[in-house]
């Protein structure tokens, strides 16, 4: 049996079936013709659809993002691939400002999906900020964090199908993950929560890389006889709050994690709004999970040191379920 | 040049345009104006001259100082005031104000209040238009204080690589709110500049519509020709302050008497088609007293309208397709 394809590879076989349908959608960024992008999202995509429609640009994110606006304005579903996220901070006047904002003034759509790599690795400072809470913050921008190669598809052709400016998180640990993908029709709505693990001992909420080290702990937990709950959220924006309160009501014991800072993070609007919401059916306080509100280092140990690691997680759900 | 009837409408445009801002300037100092307002009187020639030069549905991308090229797009002088005034009858329905007019479906992708975001946001339109296969070109205007902002030379050149269909006019008032460009400005010319990346680059007077119209209607043609994007500095001044009410000391009085009174776009057109025997007196008045009503009028439509329903907040904020 053939391999099932990786996040990258349902990233491309999400854009190849889209692109054949609209031919309004094209893909633009750096080194996306012959590289493929630096994650080969788009490998084989250039060679395919041919270079008007896989554009090779020079290193200019305003120019970039502002050609993707313009177009999405003037009726074209524009693709803008930053390679890593990191790089939007030289776009976000106009990912704020403007692709933003525009529908609520101007009288049309801005259909633009921002694609880029994000998520804690390796390289350092300038490459591994979170900054999944500033985008969900913006009014007029939904956020995608898809955790598997199934979502990454499914999301990708939702938000090609729609007529909003979309960031669309794909996280670096994740690039080589492998799983199963849906056909052409197998679209995943945002706003929809998966539970990726059952259990009726405590839930715990997060989305993207964080599921795996989430998914281990819940494991040495399973193991002392408790079972966690683990939902997915798979996007911030538009969130899947019904989900998050309903799990509360049904387990009365959360943990949020994700490996951005905690201060002013998503977790920290997860666990204000469930605690608003269903704050009767909590045992305990919601523990959130985060990085310490440190630039990332370069270096592995301190690496180690500034995210959260399984043992923190597995810290936390002790400590719910003591209650 | 142009036949008569069309050089009659520019200085028509223009008077309008003249007699709106003259008229939104004292609205705005009596508070009916929420948020200041830019006033772009004195610059009248380089959005009437580029306008005659466009197709309807050609695409324009404008700045914080945009009443005058909205206006001059085709907008009624009624929604325009009616949107400084924030009301839903205005062209941006009330969300706007002065700096934000834009109705993507009638090809005028926006006002901005940031320096240069206009200009990027025409340069993208014109990818839209090379990639649809439209014969039509966009316009991204762009001040003199966006010359020195990263943002406008990345479309620039982005524009240029890729031969789009972009005509790039500096609306060059020539002071960065209250900072004169030669001040800031490195090397000084700005067509020099823009050369530097390969298209067509010029500096024209922005005072004299039908040569702005003339270097608009040449960059169109080479566009739809498929040779590109051309940087037009349209040098031009703004007879009031960056803001409503500023009257800073950064300039001279003389500097400004100067202007008005020697290189008027208005006065200048109406001084030539009085020469030319393309118009009368009798014409002249008749044009400035339609124009005084149409803008009387609009004032009064715009105090009637109603303001935008504080219900519909967050009607529009999204598409609402991705929440279910």
């Amino acid at each position: 049996m053939a391999s099932e394809p990786t996040y990258s590879e349902a990233y491309q076989s999400g854009i190849r079936e889209e692109m054949n349908n609209n031919p309004k959608i094209f893909i633009m960024g750096t080194d996306l013709q012959e590289r493929g992008g630096h994650f080969a999202q788009v490998k084989g995509i250039a060679q395919e659809f041919g270079g008007e429609r896989v554009r090779d640009t020079p290193i200019s994110e305003a120019a970039m993002i502002a050609a993707g606006v313009g177009a999405a304005m003037y009726g074209m579903r524009p693709v803008v691939d930053l390679n890593f996220m990191d790089f939007a901070l030289g776009a976000m006047d106009e990912i704020i400002n403007q692709a933003a904002h525009i529908r609520y003034m101007f009288n049309g759509s801005v259909p633009l999906i921002i694609r880029a790599t994000s998520g804690i690795a390796q390289a350092g400072a300038h490459h591994n900020n979170s900054f999944e809470s500033f985008f969900a913050h913006t009014p007029g921008l939904s956020v995608a964090v898809p955790g598997t190669p199934w979502d990454v598809k499914g999301l990708l052709k939702t938000a090609l199908r729609a007529d909003d400016p979309v960031i669309f998180m794909m996280h670096k640990k994740l690039t080589g993950m492998r799983g199963p993908i849906g056909g052409p029709e197998d679209l995943v709505p945002f706003g929809k929560a998966r539970i990726a693990r059952e259990g009726a001992d405590a839930t715990l909420v997060t989305y993207g890389y964080t599921l795996i080290p989430a998914m281990k702990a819940a494991e040495t937990l399973a193991a002392e006889g408790k079972q966690v709950e683990i939902l997915d959220l798979r996007t911030l924006f538009p969130m899947d709050m019904d989900a998050v309160i309903e799990a509360v009501k049904r387990t009365g014991r959360m943990v949020v994690v994700d490996e951005a800072p905690l201060f002013a993070s998503i977790t920290a609007e997860i666990a204000a709004t469930a605690s608003e919401a269903a704050f009767d059916s909590l045992k305990g306080p919601i523990v959130r999970v985060g990085a310490q509100r440190a630039p990332l280092s370069a270096d592995p140990g301190m690496v180690e040191a500034t995210i959260p690691s399984i043992s923190d997680i597995e810290a936390a759900l002790r400590k719910v379920l003591s209650y | 040049m142009g036949t008569r009837e069309e050089m009659l409408a520019m200085l028509r445009m223009m008077m309008m345009i003249r007699n709106f801002e003259e008229t939104a300037d004292k609205l705005t100092l009596r508070g009916k104006v929420s948020g200041g307002m830019h006033n772009s009187s004195g610059q009248e020639a380089v959005a009437v001259g580029v306008m005659s030069a466009l197709a309807p549905d050609d695409v324009i991308a404008t700045t914080h100082r945009s009443h005058h090229h909205t206006l001059a797009k085709g907008f009624s002088a009624r929604e325009v005031m009616a949107e400084l005034m924030t009301k839903a009858t205005g062209v941006s329905k009330g969300r706007g104000a002065s700096m934000h007019l834009g109705d993507v479906a009638r090809g005028h992708f926006g006002g901005n209040g940031i320096v240069g975001a206009g200009m990027g946001i025409g340069m993208g339109a014109a990818l839209g238009i090379k990639l649809a296969g439209d014969k039509k070109v966009a316009v991204g205007f762009v001040g003199d204080g966006g010359m020195n902002t990263g943002r406008t030379w990345e479309a620039v050149n982005m524009a240029a690589i890729w031969k789009l269909p972009l005509i790039v006019v500096v609306d060059n008032n020539q002071y960065a709110v209250e900072t004169f460009i030669e001040r800031v400005t490195a090397g000084g010319d700005l067509p020099k500049r823009a050369s530097g990346f390969g298209l067509p680059a010029s500096t024209i007077d922005g005072q004299n519509v039908l040569e702005v119209k003339d270097a608009v209607a040449k960059a169109r043609d080479f566009a739809l020709a498929g040779n590109g994007p051309t940087f037009l500095n349209a040098v031009t001044y703004r007879y009031y302050g960056h803001n409503v009410g500023e009257k800073g000391q950064y300039r001279t009085l003389e500097e400004i008497e100067d202007w008005r009174t020697n290189r008027d776009p208005i006065d200048q057109l109406a001084a030539r088609l009085f020469a030319d025997g393309l118009l009368d007196q009798a014409t002249f008045d008749e044009m400035t007293a339609s124009v005084e009503a149409e803008i009387k009028d609009a004032v009064e439509f715009a105090e009637n309208s109603p303001n935008p329903d504080p219900a519909d907040v967050m009607l529009n904020v999204d598409s609402g397709k991705l929440r279910g």
